[in-house]
């Protein structure tokens, strides 16, 4: 099956992006594919490679990093989100004259139109979420 | 359910419902749901919203926010139907209970373009039971 995943919250203070990501695994794992991972309200805040969590904690960020990286999943932040929460790729840092970037290997900053895209592609289209 | 019902045939639009259940201004929910509809209005797709809990407060008429700062984005509700997003469902029951009745809600209106453009409410109240059947009859939802 082909799958949409959206996350709306950040890390650490929900378990969302953490089912969300556990979620995906599995669904790559039993052979289906993730389309897309979108990322809205605060679920931009999971694109972020600033995070320092203690060592002895999971790294929610490099989780979403490696798996894009090991299965090839487009990790999509919201664009108007992010500018609302400070998550800047390099273009968009030089277009608001802002002094630094902060966007996670493997995610890409684009607009909601990629969240109605996963909606009308994937089979299913599960939000993780409060 | 069979896996191929959602998607229909290849192309066909399919049945989106964005689900409203916070208050508008308490949390920014209801703002960046309401932004995902008007973007995704440019995809022609069959698009519904649901008003229930909380999200009742959404369409309230005569909101105000000059105490708290925030931007009041009420009036956009009113332009849905300029992106030919016509349906908007209201919990009956989600209004009851918080003393609310149709009065209270702005009035929200549509230009009818199989009915020589005439001027039609926007806003439907339906029952919890009968707002279960329209949610059971999507393809996408998102809830907010």
């Amino acid at each position: 099956m082909k799958l949409g995943i959206v996350v709306n919250e950040g890390p650490y203070t929900h378990q969302a992006s953490d089912s969300a990501y556990q979620f995906a695994k599995a669904a790559i794992d039993k052979g289906h594919e993730v389309f897309r991972v979108f990322f809205y309200h605060d679920g931009v805040n999971n694109g972020t490679r600033l995070t320092v969590p203690p060592q002895d904690e999971r790294n929610i960020q490099k989780n979403w990093t490696e798996l894009a990286a090991q299965s090839n999943v487009d990790l999509v932040v919201c664009i108007a989100a992010a500018q609302r929460r400070g998550i800047l790729d390099e273009n968009e840092a030089k277009r608001q004259g802002k002094d630094a970037d902060n966007i996670a290997p493997g995610f890409r900053i684009s607009g909601l139109g990629q969240l109605i895209e996963a909606g009308i592609e994937a089979d299913r289209l599960v939000t993780f979420g409060d | 359910m069979a896996m191929d019902e959602a998607g229909g045939a290849p192309g066909a639009a399919k049945k989106f419902l964005y689900v409203n259940r916070k208050a508008p201004y308490g949390t920014i929910y209801a703002l960046e749901s309401l932004e995902v509809v008007l973007i995704g209005a440019a995809f022609e797709q069959d698009v519904q919203l649901a008003f229930l809990d909380d999200g009742v407060y959404q369409i309230v008429k005569n909101q105000s926010t000059d105490a708290i700062g925030a931007k009041n984005f009420s009036p956009t509700y009113k332009a849905l139907g300029d992106y030919e997003v016509t349906k908007l469902y209201v919990e009956a029951e989600a209004l009851e209970e918080r003393g609310l009745t149709a009065d209270d809600l702005m009035e929200i209106t549509f230009e009818d373009e199989d009915d020589d453009w005439a001027e039609k409410p926007s806003i439907n109240i339906v029952s919890r039971a009968d707002m279960a059947k329209i949610m059971s009859e999507q393809d996408v939802i998102l809830s907010f």
